[in-house]
């Protein structure tokens, strides 16, 4: 018997997959289709202090191996999760979810995180400084190692459980970031949002996406995350959740011998409702295979020296 | 939801640019109105296809070629399996119609309306139909609708065939309900003219098509809805047109 369990910041997860945040809402979708306490917990989708539309449509595109979105943040605000989804969230899913908050100051991360903390069935914050669809918010803060250390001290300050804080592949140095988090008090990093890109419709001369550009996901953008893990992995010494086009069991595995010690599945979900159910079913096997009794022994297991 | 496995049984060419294909497979719990959502070889995305006609054991699809993947949908031979999901979306309510709706379809918006027809007569109920084309060459189910034993308008909007003009121009006749299906702006000329109530099948880019990605959401009345999973008909009391 292999053993899939993994631990993040004290917080046991009996296998390490976690479908990411804006590809599951809060859950109800897929436990109409399956029982979701199969997974090791699910992050559910990001939420701000006030209700949000997002952005206007079409907010979505597809790549070769991948999509683009904008939706830039859609949610019903933190008063609506606290006393409507939460409630039904703890009736589908009865292990630990994570929590993924998002703001537009560092005053909304602190209140929406206090909040948030509070409530039961929380395990972990993971804090979005990372959206690339919304302005004056989101990945401003998470591009710039000074300003993703305020929002982490924030956070912090007012927060009893991990606080996760989920950074953008758009920077330079996503080492420095990673730093500057783990230095400001952050339990553990995230890691990636997506990549901004953009597609034109060439009948139209004029882009897909309303909001010109958006975030992209799936497949394609894999080895541009398992790069950015393996290089925070090499710098900061709290726990990565890993994510980025993972699809596969096999996938699973390679994120985290890059250095995630639980990995974060997004785009799959949208294409095959099923993904993540797959992924943890075939995730025993795949270690048989490769001789892996424990998951937690592989975790940054291709760094050598 | 359902997931399932389809085989094609036949995918031809019936109007301009507009293919119809028939598969095998289950259609246990699809309603008039909702959608299917197909994985094509090749494509990240599944591509969202109304349910056109639906038996026991068989699906009709009619659809038009917009882009690569429907480009790729009209390639496939029959034998061919397509990974899809069934069951999407609210579908249309045939409860308030009356005795006698009135539905509304332009180019890409009639196939929906043919198992809606269906359902409707099967209730009893005395459905005609207005099908809206741009031009002769996109005409296509007049016959079909016809065979059910219903009124049939068909409009062009070059005069080539039928009523010259937009669904609009053939709708000055008594109705007590209608269905509309089709582009946003013949949807909204709809609105601006129609007495009654009725129900509007509305269309969005969308990521996921079952709920999940919040890619498709629309503003209505009562506040932001996916069409893909609270809709796509919606009341036209909901819309904010």
């Amino acid at each position: 018997m292999v053993n899939t369990s993994v631990t993040l910041s004290g917080l046991t997860l009996t296998n390490p997959v976690i479908p990411a945040s804006g590809t599951f809402g809060y859950g109800v979708e897929f436990a109409e289709n399956y029982d979701i306490n199969c997974l090791g917990s699910f992050s559910f989708k990001g939420t701000t202090r006030e209700p949000r539309f997002g952005n206007e449509p079409p907010r979505i595109a597809e790549t070769a191996s991948g999509m683009l979105n904008a939706v830039g943040l859609q949610n019903p605000g933190i008063d609506k999760v606290i006393s409507e989804e939460l409630p039904k969230l703890r009736k589908i899913f009865h292990k630990p979810v994570v929590a993924n908050i998002s703001g537009f100051s560092i005053d909304e991360y602190a209140e929406c995180c206090e909040r948030i903390d509070r409530e039961e069935g929380v395990g972990l914050i993971e804090v979005n400084i990372s959206c690339p669809n919304v302005h004056n918010g989101g990945m401003s803060f998470g591009t710039d190692p000074k300003s993703a250390a305020e929002v982490t001290r924030a956070v912090k300050a007012v927060t009893t459980k991990p606080v996760y804080m989920k950074l953008s592949p758009n920077v330079t140095d996503i080492a420095a970031i990673a730093r500057a988090c783990e230095d400001a008090g952050a339990d553990g990093i995230s890691l990636i949002n997506t990549l901004m890109g953009m597609r034109i419709d060439l009948k139209r001369r004029a882009p897909v996406i309303r909001n010109v550009t958006g975030g992209l996901s799936g497949p394609a953008v894999f080895p541009v995350a398992l790069r950015m893990v393996w290089q925070v992995y090499e710098a900061v010494k709290v726990p990565i959740i890993g994510m980025g086009g993972v699809s596969t069991a096999e996938d699973v595995i390679e994120m985290m011998l890059a250095g995630a010690a639980a990995v974060e599945v997004g785009a799959a979900n949208l294409v095959d409702p099923l993904a993540s159910k797959k992924i943890v079913e075939e995730l025993p096997e795949v270690m048989e295979r490769l001789h892996i009794e424990n998951l937690t022994d592989i975790i940054g297991g291709a760094h050598h020296g | 939801m359902f997931d399932g496995r389809f085989e094609i049984v036949s995918n031809r060419k019936i109007a301009k640019n507009t293919f119809e294909m028939v598969l095998s497979g289950d259609t246990e719990g699809i309603r008039p109105g909702q959608f299917v959502n197909l994985k094509l070889e090749g494509f990240y995305l599944r591509r969202p296809i109304s349910v056109c006609d639906f038996a026991p054991g068989r699906l009709t699809l009619v659809y038009k070629v917009v882009g690569h993947g429907t480009a790729c949908m009209a390639e496939l031979a029959p034998g061919a399996v397509i990974d899809t999901l069934t069951g999407l979306g609210n579908g249309y309510d045939t409860a308030p119609s009356g005795d006698k709706p009135l539905l509304i379809g332009g180019g890409a918006g009639v196939p929906p309306l043919y198992a809606l027809a269906k359902a409707l007569l099967a209730e009893g109920k005395k459905p005609a139909v207005i099908l809206g084309f741009n031009a002769r060459d996109e005409v296509f189910y007049e016959e079909e609708f016809k065979s059910l034993g219903m009124e049939v308008y068909v409009t062009t909007a070059d005069g080539s065939y039928g009523i010259k003009g937009f669904v609009t121009d053939a709708m000055d006749r008594p109705y007590t309900y209608f269905y509309a299906c089709g582009p946003e702006p013949m949807l909204r000329a709809v609105y601006a003219k129609t007495v009654t109530s009725g129900q509007f099948s509305l269309e969005e880019r969308m990521g996921c098509g079952f709920g999940a990605c919040m890619g498709c959401t629309c503003k209505t009345k009562t506040g932001h809805k996916r069409v893909c999973k609270d809709g796509p008909v919606f009341m036209k009391e909901e819309l904010p047109w």
